[in-house]
C-alpha cells in the first residue's frame, strides 16, 4: 500500500500529510532531514494501524507559519493537529527531533495518547555527554557518521553529497536551527517534566549512535516513569532504518500488534 | 569626502602552520594559539597606529568586532573606542559596527555607546551590524532570527537613545519594561548610524528608508560590487522611497598600500594582504559561513551554489586588478580612489592601512604616505567631481 498525500488545516496552517493503512491512529514524526521516502518502520505498520506521517511546519511540502518560534509552539501545534484531525489513541512515535517533538508533547497532555514510541531523540542534555553538532559538520561527513555500517554511510555520504545545495535540504536545515539551535536541540525544562508522561513509553536507540549517543537513552529511560529500552546493537542514529529487521518487531510487539 | 583608518587588528603572529592543522582560524582554532605577551604588543601597536592617524589628521579611525577568531581581535569594539577616546582629541570614533543583536540585551551595549558618545563630546559613529555567520556559533544566538532582531535591536536602541525615558519597548524578540538611559547620548538625535556590509539587499532597503537614512558602507568588495551595491542605496532611495540620497550616505572600505613605486608597494604589501586572504580568511567554511537562517533560503541556495567562501590561493595581482586591494604608488592610490569617487560619488573613504601580516614598520610608512600624499587630494572632492546618478529603466516585467 502506498500512502495518500494530502494537506489537513490545522490553525489555517496547511499541514502537509501522507497517511495510508487501517486501525488505531499512529503518528510519525520525523528528524530534521524531513520525511523524505516513505520509511519502510511505516510499511510494516500500516497492516495493524492508520498510519500518518506529516511534514512539520517549515519542513517538506508545510510552510513556516510566523506563530512557530520554538519547540513549545510545535508541540501544542501537534495537539492541535490531534485534535483537528480528531484522532484518539494515537500511538506517537518520533525520531531524532521528531521525538523530541513528540516528548514535549506527552509531557503537556496524554489525552489523545495511547503510547509513546521515540528512537534515538533529542530534547535532553546529558551533562558531559556532547551530541554532535550537525550545524558545523559537512552533510556529507553528517551522512557518514548516522550509520555504524560502512557500506551504508558510504552510499548516505555519496547522496548527501548530491542533494546538500537542494532547496529542500536547505529549508528542512533552516527550519532545524530555527527549533534546535539554541540551546542545540534540547529543551533545559523538558527533563523536570517528564515525570508526568502516563502513557506506555517506549525508548529505541542505534547503540552506536554517533550524534545522540546511547547515554540519553539511559537518562530518558531513568526519567520516563515505567519505559522499556531496546538497545539496538550495529545501528547508528537511525536504527529503524539500518536495522528494521530488528526495529520494526520490537516497535510492534510494543505498540501490541504482530509485525 | 570625509576619510577614516580602519584597524581590524589581527592576530599577525599567527602561526602560518595553523593552516593545515585545523579547518579554519574561526572558531575552533585553539585559543593556546593566542600568546597574551604578543597579544599585548600587537594592542598597544595597533591603538598607536590609530592615533598615529588621528594626529596626521584623518577624519575618523575605525574598529570592529569579531568573535572566537584570529582575524579580528576585537570582540568588543567598545573596549578599543574608549581607549581611543582619551587619547584623541579631534578625530571621529567608528564602531564598524556592533552587533546588538546578538545580545540579549542590546542596551547594555547602547548604554556603552552613549557613555563614549558623552566622553568624546559627540564624535562617535555607530555602526549596527549582525555579525558574520560564525559569530552565531560562537555566542549561541540562532541566526534564524538574525534579520529580525537586527531590526528590532536597532529600533530598540534609536528609541533608546532619542525618547526620553523611561518607556516600556514592546516587541517579539526584545521586551523591556524599562528604558531609561544614563547617560544619554551627546549627539541629538543619536550618534550617526552606519550599516557597514558585503554587500546585502535588505541591508540596503532598510538603511536607505527615509526615517533612517543610514550610511551603507561597502567592505572588501571587488569595483564591480561596490559600485553596484552603492549605485542601489541611491536607486532605492529613489525608485523605492522618492527622494535623491545624499553622497554622504554611502562609503567604501578597502584595504590600501601605498608604497615609494608602484613596484616597491606590490613587494612590500605581497606576503601581507595574501596572508589576509590567504590565511585568516580562508576555510572560513560555507557553514560557519552561512548558517541555516542568516539568510533566505533562496539566497542561501544561491551562495552556496556559487562557493563564495573564501577558498585561498589569493594573489596581490589580482586582488588590485579585481579592485578588492587598492595598492602602488601615492599617485596610482590617488588616482585609483578618485576613478572610483567619479563613477559612484561616495563621500565617505575608509582605508584598511594595517591588514593581514602587515608590521609595524611598514604600516607607518603606509599610514604617513596616505596621509601626506593621498588623502589631501582625496578630502577635497566633492559631488562636483561624481559624475551623477542616472536611474537605470525600470525592467520589464
Amino acid at each position: 500500500m502506498s500512502p495518500t498525500a494530502g494537506t489537513i488545516e490545522v490553525n489555517g496552517l496547511k499541514l502537509a500529510l501522507r497517511r495510508v493503512g487501517r486501525g488505531k491512529p499512529l503518528l510519525f514524526l520525523h528528524g530534521t532531514d524531513g520525511l523524505g521516502e516513505w520509511p519502510q518502520l511505516l510499511d510494516r505498520l500500516t497492516a495493524r494501524f492508520d498510519v500518518l506521517a506529516p511534514d512539520h511546519p517549515g519542513f517538506g511540502a508545510t510552510p513556516a507559519p510566523p506563530w512557530i518560534d520554538d519547540i513549545s509552539d510545535m508541540a501544542y501545534f501537534y495537539l492541535d493537529a490531534l485534535a483537528a484531525l480528531r484522532l484518539s489513541e494515537v500511538r506517537l512515535v518520533g525520531h531524532s527531533l521528531g521525538g523530541w517533538i513528540a516528548l514535549e508533547m506527552a509531557v503537556r497532555a496524554t489525552a489523545r495518547l495511547h503510547s509513546l514510541t521515540v528512537i534515538d531523540a533529542a530534547g535532553i542534555h546529558v551533562k558531559g555527554v556532547p551530541k554532535a553538532d550537525i550545524f558545523l559538520i559537512d552533510p556529507e561527513e553528517q551522512a557518514r557518521l548516522v550509520y555504524a555500517d560502512p557500506a551504508l554511510a558510504a552510499a548516505a555520504a555519496e547522496r548527501a553529497s548530491a542533494e546538500k545545495y537542494h532547496a529542500a535540504a536547505i529549508q528542512n536545515r533552516i527550519a532545524s536551527a530555527r527549533l534546535g539551535w539554541q540551546p542545540r536541540f534540547f529543551n533545559p525544562r523538558l527533563e523536570r517534566w517528564l515525570h508526568r508522561i502516563d502513557v506506555p513509553t517506549h525508548i529505541v536507540w542505534g547503540a552506536e549512535d554517533r550524534f545522540i549517543p546511547p547515554a540519553y537513552a539511559a537518562a530518558l529511560h531513568r526519567l520516563i516513569p515505567g519505559s522499556s529500552l531496546t538497545l539496538v546493537p550495529g545501528a547508528g542514529h537511525l536504527p529503524h532504518v539500518e536495522r528494521l529487521d530488528r526495529v520494526a518487531p520490537a516497535i510492534a510487539a510494543f505498540l501490541g500488534a504482530k509485525p | 569626502m570625509k576619510v577614516m583608518c580602519f584597524h581590524l587588528m589581527p592576530y599577525a603572529d599567527l602561526d602560518p602552520g595553523v593552516r593545515d592543522k585545523y579547518r579554519s582560524v574561526w572558531l575552533v582554532l585553539p585559543n593556546s594559539y593566542f600568546d597574551p605577551e604578543k597579544g599585548a604588543s600587537l594592542y598597544n601597536r595597533y591603538l598607536d597606529e590609530l592615533e598615529l592617524c588621528a594626529e596626521l589628521g584623518f577624519d575618523g579611525i575605525c574598529v570592529n568586532e569579531h568573535h572566537q577568531n584570529a582575524y579580528g581581535l576585537m570582540p568588543s569594539p567598545v573596549v578599543m573606542a574608549a581607549a581611543l577616546a582619551r587619547r584623541t582629541r579631534q578625530c571621529r570614533i567608528a564602531i564598524l559596527g556592533n552587533a546588538f543583536c546578538l545580545r540579549d540585551h542590546p542596551l547594555t551595549l547602547a548604554e556603552e555607546h552613549a557613555m563614549i558618545d558623552v566622553m568624546t563630546r559627540g564624535r562617535l559613529i555607530s555602526g549596527f551590524v549582525r555579525g558574520v555567520g560564525s559569530e552565531y556559533f560562537s555566542l549561541g544566538a540562532n541566526p534564524v532570527h538574525s534579520l529580525e532582531r537586527h531590526q528590532e535591536a536597532c529600533e530598540l536602541v534609536v528609541r533608546a537613545w532619542s525618547e526620553p525615558g523611561p518607556f516600556a519597548f514592546e516587541g517579539k524578540h526584545y521586551h523591556f519594561e524599562y528604558v531609561n538611559l544614563w547617560p544619554r547620548p551627546y549627539q541629538k538625535p543619536h550618534p550617526p548610524i552606519w550599516c557597514p556590509s558585503m554587500g546585502s539587499l535588505e541591508t540596503i532597503e532598510w538603511a536607505a528608508h527615509p526615517e533612517r537614512k543610514y550610511v551603507y558602507l561597502q567592505n572588501f568588495s571587488p569595483t564591480e560590487s561596490v559600485a553596484r551595491y552603492l549605485d542601489l542605496y541611491r536607486e532605492t532611495a529613489l525608485r523605492r522611497y522618492g527622494y535623491e540620497a545624499a553622497s554622504d550616505r554611502i562609503g567604501w572600505c578597502a584595504p590600501l598600500y601605498v608604497g615609494a613605486s608602484d613596484a616597491a608597494a606590490v613587494d612590500e604589501a605581497r606576503p601581507h594582504i595574501e596572508a589576509l586572504f590567504n590565511l585568516f580568511l580562508p576555510k572560513l567554511s560555507e557553514l560557519m559561513f552561512f548558517p541555516p537562517g542568516y539568510m533566505s533560503a533562496d539566497s542561501l541556495q544561491r551562495v552556496l551554489v556559487h562557493k563564495r567562501g573564501h577558498r585561498g590561493g589569493a594573489r596581490i595581482e589580482d586582488l588590485i586588478e579585481r579592485g578588492i586591494f587598492i595598492c602602488g604608488s601615492a599617485d596610482t592610490v590617488r588616482r585609483r580612489i578618485e576613478a572610483a569617487h567619479q563613477r559612484m560619488g561616495f563621500q565617505e573613504f575608509i582605508a584598511m592601512l594595517q591588514f593581514g601580516t602587515l608590521p609595524a614598520d611598514l604600516t607607518e610608512h603606509n599610514i604617513r604616505r596616505f596621509a601626506a600624499d593621498v588623502m589631501p587630494a582625496i578630502k577635497s572632492l566633492t559631488d562636483k567631481e561624481y559624475r551623477g546618478f542616472e536611474l537605470a529603466p525600470e525592467p520589464a516585467q
